[in-house]
């Protein structure tokens, strides 16, 4: 197979498998977690404002008040922050994924230029390899990593990494790294909905039952 | 043709400057010392007799011509149509005097002469579907007159996108089993020089390398010249800024259009084709496809035609996702079924409760 | 002695549910919940991060409720939870894991990890993997009618002291009573002047209330072993009283774990809505001094700091109310760093405090608290949980910190003018 073809294929069969493995997943995993469903709480409840399922969903994107967290653990907050925010405005606001999402769902927006994505890119990059050296070296990190946790920061650091390459066409000419980074894509969509990467449509949940016990309760986490 | 080039050049009026210079371009446009331009200039300046120039024997296969057309019909008796008078063009369907038996004659007998030194120009790609009866010339499929040419050539162009790479013959479904010249011949050097058709000035460096230097220039892995392939279009557009800066065409003759913006969301495959179009541009330096308002096909690729479309952006689908509705549904139902599985269980397990007492906090 | 690890998985597969099953596919392994849990920061022991206190859980929700979890169980690629390893596990499941709600607080993702501790305690008691500490309090509960063996007897003895000492006399078993008070059993062995400082309080704020002979011991020792069966048979008898009598409002006494057994899992675990409300003293207080109520004279002159238990607080919603108390009653009330919600725990509550073997890392995560007021250094330290006094006064005693405790229900009720007897 050549690399035109090889490109080709990733654009096309590729594609076609990996959303169609990711959307099955997605609603496969979503039904089974969700439908387990709870018990309704019986005991009298609070009302206090801002304790909820509801607020606790968006408050929990910033560390609790006061704890001292972010000092406890910097790497944790500042580099999740920076990788979390740095691919969603690579995914988000490159214009080739902007045209892409377009096709597939017809909705577009305005991107950004192009240079500012590439420094993003590195930004993120940076931020990913702290990220993993916080994991090797802090202790309760390091005891709580399985292969999973491995694996899944190298399916989801691929896709940057090999979208950054083949725009600076380093290491492979770029149909080959174009190829490549599609691929690392849709291995990255393949295995999201059955790895931790989930987390990206079960933290709402988490956080909502989290707000909604407590806000019962009327301590607004 | 007789005489030394540079003679018959002077009587159609171009003088010894402008062939100089014309030497050097073609040397700089190939990343040559501009000791190499002197030394084309010398070489095919001093072109000899008839006779004792090199001999090219050019072969058509399943082609539509094009290829022939783009060297040879120039809006004026051009530099690059003069390249054929710096060798002795042994056999030339489209530009020879003779046919029928005289032509086949012609190609043994410069075969026979010059064989182990002939430069073997291949245009179109070889059939071998029905053992290759789709193009048969004199009685003989384009398979078994290629493999032997190929045995007595020192070196083989393969011309266009077709002998390159299998061209359009070869798209979807390939109903002829056409492929490329380098498939079928293993042992001899092969160049590629792909386009649909390729850029003149290109056909004529590597020529010009050829009977400079008696060698073919350096080629990347697709066996195609660096010189002229060796950087993307998208790399050399001047259209770029605006594919930076996120300013498309969105539809022909649409007002990014009529700005000169980017065509990449009309399916330009300028990021993934290498070739000199942009920079040499067409027709003597006139224009080229995307100059044109149109975007690149991507010619100078294999399969191009099957890259997904031309009007297809790269970064879209190249097919539309079949699967994905059912994949869903499936997805959906397997969720579905999990849940009255695990409702079974619990159920089960909350039916086989046994109530804690306090004897039951010990094993 | 039928308590079998079948018994504990079936359990367990019982009391899983969306959000546990929503928790544990969150989890990013990023390790904030340890930051946050004080036997990980105080020991640096990575096993006490809270997450992996739920290990055993999580393999039966993946083995029992997962499509690829019953597969991989199926073709023998699933690690089993073993007896061994719920054993192994109790350490980590009661002695290092108050239920004190700070990792709850802090995860990213939203993981109510007490939530999942709690139910895990459900299969580690159904199969027999409790601490022996708590087992000994939860046998004395049901059997005996408290936790620490405390009879009506000795509870009638000590309403008789209280009514001789103050003049005020303590009703037993009054139907129709607005309030029925409960003691927790530190409070009548350890704390009597509680039952005094009620008695005052009432008196003064003319409320009707009463102790119920059936239902005087408020601790939930079944709640701490986390045995929903256990814990109902003893909440039914509180459930049965108040009902016998009438009340209109169920107090809990000064007791953390108590308070949410009764106000928050109460109902569940009798599967209906009670007819009572229940209130924690505190929060009845708070009330009483909104309505003008609580009369109090002088102000206590030490320096004086709170510690807020972690069920009254975090976990109870009970916040404001008792700094208001101590405002009315105290100009010198400083607070400790990391007061109020996001207070650290004492280290004894949820049953901890009961496990003997756990009191070495007990006595090593109360170097916490010991920091708190190292950065405050008051004179005394008011709170408002029997248990949590008692560890206190443990930790300082190991430490040799000279700051006594009191509880501040008493506190409030000395500053109740004498009105004769």
């Amino acid at each position: 197979m050549n690399e035109m073809q090889f490109l080709t294929w990733v654009r096309g069969t590729g594609l076609n498998i990996a959303v169609s493995i990711f959307l099955l997943g997605v609603l496969w995993r979503l039904v089974e977690i969700y439908s387990l469903g709870r018990k309704k709480d019986l005991s009298a409840p609070r009302s206090v404002a801002g304790a909820s399922g509801w607020n606790t969903m968006f408050r929990r994107s910033v560390p609790p008040k006061g704890m001292g967290m972010v000092k406890k653990s910097p790497v944790s907050y500042i580099g999740g922050y920076v990788f979390h925010i740095g691919l969603a405005l690579i995914v988000f606001l490159f214009a080739p994924h902007i045209k892409l999402i377009e096709s597939l769902t017809g909705l577009s927006w305005p991107g950004l230029p192009s240079q500012v994505i590439d420094l993003v890119s590195v930004i993120t990059i940076g931020a990913m390899l702290v990220v993993l050296a916080d994991r090797i070296n802090k202790p309760v990190k390091r005891y709580l990593s399985t292969f999973e946790d491995w694996f899944t920061w190298l399916v989801t650091f691929l896709p940057v990494l090999t979208g950054w390459m083949a725009v600076q066409h380093l290491l492979l000419p770029y149909t080959t790294m174009l190829a490549l980074h599609i691929l690392s894509v849709e291995l990255l969509l393949i295995v999201l909905p059955f790895t931790k990467l989930f987390h990206a449509f079960t933290l709402w949940g988490s956080r909502y039952y989290n707000g909604a016990v407590n806000g019962h309760k009327g301590v607004a986490v | 043709m007789q005489g030394p080039l540079i003679d018959t050049l002077a009587r159609r009026g171009v003088t010894r400057r402008t062939f100089f210079k014309y030497c050097a371009t073609l040397a700089s446009l190939m990343a040559l010392p501009p000791s190499a331009g002197r030394a084309m200039a010398e070489a095919m300046a001093a072109a000899p007799a008839a006779s004792r120039r090199p001999s090219v024997i050019w072969l058509p296969f399943q082609e539509c011509t094009g290829c022939t057309e783009s060297i040879t019909r120039s809006h004026s008796p051009s530099i690059e149509g003069l390249i054929f008078d710096a060798v002795s063009l042994d056999y030339h369907e489209t530009l020879m005097a003779a046919a029928g038996h005289q032509a086949e004659e012609a190609l043994h007998h410069a075969m026979k002469e010059n064989e182990g030194k002939y430069l073997l120009i291949i245009d179109g790609s070889v059939p071998l579907g029905m053992d290759g009866a789709y193009s048969c010339i004199a009685g003989r499929t384009n398979l078994e007159a290629l493999k032997e040419a190929a045995k007595g050539a020192a070196a083989i162009v393969a011309m266009g996108s077709c002998a390159a790479f299998g061209g359009i013959p070869k798209a979807k479904p390939n109903p002829t089993g056409a492929v490329a010249v380098s498939d079928i011949i293993k042992d001899k050097p092969i160049i590629n020089i792909p386009g649909c058709p390729p850029i003149p000035v290109v056909i004529t460096g590597v020529l010009a390398h050829f009977l400079t230097f008696g060698s073919l220039p350096e080629m990347d892995k697709l066996g195609r010249p660096k010189a002229f392939y060796g950087e993307t279009i998208h790399d050399r557009c001047y259209r770029r800024p605006f594919y930076d800066q996120g300013k498309f065409a969105k539809s022909f003759d649409d007002e990014g259009a009529r700005r000169g913006w980017c065509l990449f969301e009309l399916g330009c495959k300028g990021p993934v084709t290498y070739n000199a179009c942009a920079t040499v541009k067409w027709n003597a330096g006139t224009s080229w496809p995307v100059e044109s308002g149109h975007g690149c096909l991507g010619c100078s690729e294999p399969d191009f035609w099957d890259a997904g479309g031309f009007y297809k952006a790269l970064s879209m689908p190249a097919n539309p996702l079949k699967m994905v509705g059912t994949a869903a549904a499936v997805g959906a139902a397997a969720g579905v079924a999990v849940s009255f599985a695990n409702r079974a269980k619990k159920s089960a397990a909350k039916t086989g409760h046994e109530t804690t007492t306090l004897a039951d906090l010990e094993k | 002695m039928s308590a079998t690890l079948e018994k504990g998985i079936r359990v367990l597969k019982e009391v899983i549910d969306a959000p546990i099953a929503s928790y544990f596919n969150s989890c990013v392994h990023c390790g904030l919940c340890a930051e946050a849990c004080l036997f990980y920061t105080e020991t640096g022991d990575p096993k006490y991060t809270p997450i992996h206190k739920l290990e055993p859980l999580r393999r039966v929700y993946e083995q029992e409720y997962t499509l690829l979890g019953r597969l991989a169980k199926a073709v023998g690629l699933a690690k089993p939870v073993t007896d061994a390893e719920l054993h192994e596990w109790q350490e980590l499941v009661y002695n290092s894991c108050t239920l004190c709600g700070r990792c709850s607080v802090v995860c990213p993702v939203g993981n109510d990890i007490v939530y999942m501790v709690r139910k895990l305690r459900e299969g580690m008691s159904a199969s027999g993997n409790a601490p022996d500490g708590i087992k000994g309090a939860v046998n004395r509960t049901v059997t005996i009618g408290s936790p620490m063996g405390v009879k009506l007897p000795a509870v009638k003895a000590q309403m008789k002291h209280v009514e001789d000492d103050y003049g005020i006399p303590i009703p037993l078993d009054a139907e129709g009573a607005e309030y029925m008070v409960m003691l927790s059993s530190m409070e009548i062995i350890n704390f009597p002047e509680y039952l005094g400082a009620i008695a005052k309080i009432m008196h003064q704020a003319g409320k009707t209330w009463t102790l119920c002979s059936t239902a005087f011991e408020a601790t939930n020792a079944g709640m701490q072993i986390g045995n929903s069966d256990l814990a109902r048979l003893i909440v039914s008898r509180i459930v049965d009283g108040a009902e016998r009598l009438k009340v209109k409002t169920v107090i809990s006494p000064e007791c953390g774990h108590a308070y949410t057994a009764l106000r928050w899992e109460g109902a569940n675990l009798i599967g209906r809505p009670f007819t009572f409300q229940v209130k924690h003293i505190i929060e009845v207080l708070g009330e009483f001094q909104k309505a003008g109520l609580l009369k109090t004279e002088g102000f206590e002159t030490d320096r004086l700091t709170f510690h807020d238990p972690c069920q009254l607080a975090r976990r109870g919603g009970v916040i404001q109310q008792q700094r208001d108390l101590m405002n009315q009653v105290s100009k010198n009330f400083v607070e400790m760093p990391d007061a109020g919600f996001i207070n650290w725990c004492c280290g004894g509550g949820g049953g901890a405090s009961a496990i003997e073997e756990g009191e070495e890392l007990r006595l090593e995560a109360f170097k916490k608290k010991k920091s708190q007021l190292d950065a405050v250094k008051p004179d005394r330290l008011v709170t408002a949980c029997a248990n949590c006094r008692i560890v206190l006064e443990e930790g300082l005693e190991h430490y040799q910190m000279n700051i006594p405790v009191v509880g501040l229900t008493e506190m409030i009720a000395e500053h109740i003018p004498e009105k004769g007897a």
